[in-house]
């Protein structure tokens, strides 16, 4: 296996981006670096500045003005950049589907690796995901 | 021959870095411990600076040379510094006339690549850091030194680390009297400026100006960055024991006394609200430098 995607799966960085979302997912997101769950035992770290993030955690429902920028968000980081779908919104359109604002879900506009489900999804639910990326970029992407 | 295996390997990169990567490592550990967290591995900052070279390097558009050019910068003259405070420290004759001023020197040449790296970015976020980092500096270099040229008139006048750590085992460590005292008080608050560490970490606040100064660096140059910090965490808690608790520097000892030093420097950390910039000036150049003038008193007066 690769040296450096070995490393990369041992010390992943996170740029949290919320695009509209209701605020349940970021909080839940949040959760994970409390003392009851703690991913930073596995070197997941949530980060200020995009271009030191290896993950792209997505929440929310991607309306219109928000594709715009998230083509760039994802532009501008560093290759090999990974993409979390989170929630239910960013996973498909949810209750935003007929939406005149809504036009597309998150994988017609990224290339989405990961979707975590749920409304919001539980701080366990984010975790089996993480741990289902990692397995994923170790067998190679 | 011997001053490149000197300057690369022990005391200076090698070594400097391995240990600055673990004492961070400790900084994260006992943080997480402090906050009921169980923390990350030991080889985890190892982990961080490898996955980092594999990464892309972004120049962003309106860069110019010197960000890609600061890094080096600071890290190899913190590399010379951690060289010079380490032949002085861990092995006999190697010190040279005057090399408390060149560690002085060396020491504040990060800060200044951060500051020419940042300002070459072309981001208002990184010019926010910048300008808080280059008033930071101005802050804590006065007391600092003027708590140096304390430890100086203590030891009889001499700017040789050996001669310094000698009048030490000679008279007992500068601590344990009152200008060296306070002095210690004054190195230790400006080292946790140096250090970048939470009362005085506005040039990088993460969750207000977003990683400020190293905003825009990713991968190698971030990686250096990185190294940088972690060298800075070995030879700023070894500069203050040399100048203060120079009694008796044998391994363990050493060893001890660092891990003392880095302790007290995470408790401040994990135990403060981080400071508005104009607050930390004010702090640095009151309460900071009176303390400082009064140690300089004492230590001119023979206490």
């Amino acid at each position: 296996m690769d040296f450096r995607l070995k490393a990369l799966t041992k010390s992943i960085w996170i740029f949290h981006a919320s695009v509209g979302s209701c605020n349940n997912c970021d909080i839940e997101t949040l959760d994970c670096f409390t003392p009851r769950f703690d991913l930073e035992r596995f070197g997941i770290q949530l980060i200020g500045s995009l271009r030191h993030a290896d993950v792209l955690l997505i929440t929310g429902a991607m309306n219109r003005k928000a594709v715009v920028r998230m083509k760039r968000l994802y532009e501008q980081a560093p290759k090999p950049c990974l993409v979390v779908a989170c929630g239910t919104c960013a996973c498909s359109q949810h209750m935003f589907k007929e939406s005149y604002n809504v036009r597309e879900p998150l994988d017609k506009i990224l290339p989405v690796d990961l979707y975590i489900p749920g409304c919001p999804p539980k701080p366990e639910a984010i975790i089996s995901g993480v741990i289902k990326l990692l397995n994923k970029v170790k067998r190679g992407k | 021959m011997k001053i490149l295996f000197n300057y690369f390997i022990f005391p200076g990169f090698l070594f400097s870095a391995s240990v600055g990567l673990i004492a961070g490592w400790l900084d994260r550990k006992i943080s997480a411990r402090l906050q009921w967290r169980k923390g990350p591995p030991w080889h985890q900052n190892f982990t961080d600076i490898i996955k980092l070279l594999g990464k892309e390097t972004i120049v962003p558009e309106g860069a110019r040379l010197t960000f890609l050019a600061a890094p080096y910068l600071g890290l190899l003259s913190l590399v010379l510094c951690a060289t010079v405070l380490g032949n002085a420290l861990f092995l006999s004759g190697q010190s040279f006339r005057g090399d408390l001023i060149v560690v002085l020197y060396l020491l504040v040449i990060p800060a200044i690549a951060l500051i020419i790296g940042a300002s070459s970015a072309a981001n208002p976020l990184a010019s926010i850091g910048v300008s808080r980092e280059m008033k930071l500096l101005l802050g804590y270099e006065l007391p600092f030194i003027i708590s140096l040229i304390t430890v100086v008139i203590k030891s009889g006048g001499v700017i040789k680390l050996e001669d310094i750590l000698s009048h030490q085992a000679g008279f007992g460590s500068n601590i344990f009297s009152l200008s060296g005292a306070i002095a210690f008080v004054v190195a230790v608050l400006c080292l946790q400026a140096k250090l970048g560490f939470v009362p005085f970490d506005m040039a990088e606040a993460d969750q207000e100006i977003m990683g400020g100064t190293l905003i825009e660096y990713s991968g190698l140059p971030l990686a250096i960055f990185k190294l940088t910090k972690a060298l800075l965490l070995v030879t700023g808690p070894l500069f203050v024991i040399t100048l203060f608790l120079g009694k008796d520097i044998g391994p363990l000892f050493l060893l001890l006394k660092f891990a003392m030093l880095l302790v007290i420097a995470i408790l401040i950390k994990n135990t403060n609200p981080r400071l508005r910039i104009e607050q930390a000036l004010k702090f640095f150049w009151g309460p900071v430098t009176v303390l400082a003038l009064l140690g300089l008193i004492f230590a001119s007066l023979g206490w």
